[in-house]
């Protein structure tokens, strides 16, 4: 699981947000797009590309991508 | 105070299908108070055993079976005796964005929710298990009626297995049975705290319940009693909607 590969996954995920604006250390929840249905959307990808379950409270406690991102690896291990 | 019990359902054998948790297990539980014998089904057979244990003591049955695997179903249904009731309770649910759904989340959810009861419900026909003046259950849920986010497959699910028992109720009314549905709203079961949402979310979304709160599972068990009682002798083709005012 590569970090530059996460963050494309992630960007795909927003429809508005330019990926050139999803950076590893993008605070997302500040992010004019975000709204509790990417929270439903980033649970599924978590779940299709990695097989990993993410709560509601997860996705709520990661600040940045890479937050998301450290998280799902530390669940993979 | 007089000897009188119209929700009484001693000397009936009823089957709950998805007893193995929640609403099912509740189901279970609270017939088994009433007097039934139940017949309890489930995959896990730990969590059976489990439901098993809580049921006021008679000769109950548990049935390991996965009803969606169609020799299974065949199996249990051969060995299963007259039913004077059937609560179809097993269910599965998924919150996925419409934009996110595989062909597999779509046969998943509609084969737990749809397919299998309605083929266990025709098995259970074919092989004459259901006794004149039956009370058949489905559970369905407001969620037909009240749309939400990622709950699409879901909603769809339910509403088709409501569709699907009033036609049932108009073909077996000729031999009294009736066939009804519970629809009921939120209900605080494992099933909607693993469902990867916000607990606080849900909390804010039972505040806005008219009755300011989700259900027990026992407030739809004691319905499903009713329902299955010969106090509701009259009542076919019928969704009940249990929800504390929502939708």
């Amino acid at each position: 699981m590569e970090l530059e590969d996460f963050i494309q996954k992630f960007a795909n995920q927003f429809d508005d947000t330019d990926a050139s604006e999803i950076k590893a250390d993008t605070k997302f929840h500040e992010l004019g797009e975000w709204s509790s249905m990417l929270v439903l959307a980033l649970i599924a990808m978590a779940n299709i590309e990695y097989d990993v379950t993410l709560t509601g409270q997860d996705v709520k406690d990661a600040e940045t991508v890479e937050d998301l991102f450290n998280l799902i690896k530390v669940k993979l291990e | 105070m007089v000897d009188f019990n119209p929700f009484t359902l001693e000397n009936k054998t009823v089957l709950v299908t998805g007893a193995s948790s929640g609403i099912g297990r509740s189901i279970a539980v609270a017939c088994s108070k009433m007097g039934a014998k139940l017949i309890i089904t489930g995959r896990n057979e730990q969590k059976l055993d489990d439901t098993l244990s809580l049921l006021h003591p008679n000769s109950h049955v548990k049935v390991i079976c996965d009803l969606t695997d169609k020799n299974s179903v065949q199996l249990m249904v051969e060995g299963l005796p007259k039913l004077d009731g059937v609560v179809h309770c097993a269910g599965i649910g998924q919150r996925l964005l419409c934009r996110q759904l595989s062909e597999d989340n779509v046969d998943i959810v509609l084969g737990v929710n749809f397919k299998a009861p309605v083929l266990l419900q025709g098995e259970l026909l074919k092989q004459k298990k259901i006794n004149k003046a039956c009370s058949i259950v489905f559970m369905a849920s407001i969620a037909s009626w009240v749309p939400s986010v990622g709950n699409a497959v879901y909603s769809a699910s339910k509403a088709a297995i409501a569709s699907y028992a009033k036609c049932l109720s108009l073909e077996l009314a000729p031999r009294l049975i009736r066939v009804n549905c519970i629809s009921p709203g939120m209900v605080w079961t494992d099933f909607i705290k693993y469902e990867s949402i916000l607990e606080s979310q849900l909390k804010e979304d039972e505040s806005k319940y008219p009755l300011k709160r989700y259900g027990t599972p026992e407030d739809i068990a004691y319905l499903a009693i009713y329902l299955l009682s010969d106090a509701s002798s009259w009542m076919t083709g019928s969704n009940v909607k249990i929800s504390g005012g929502e939708g």
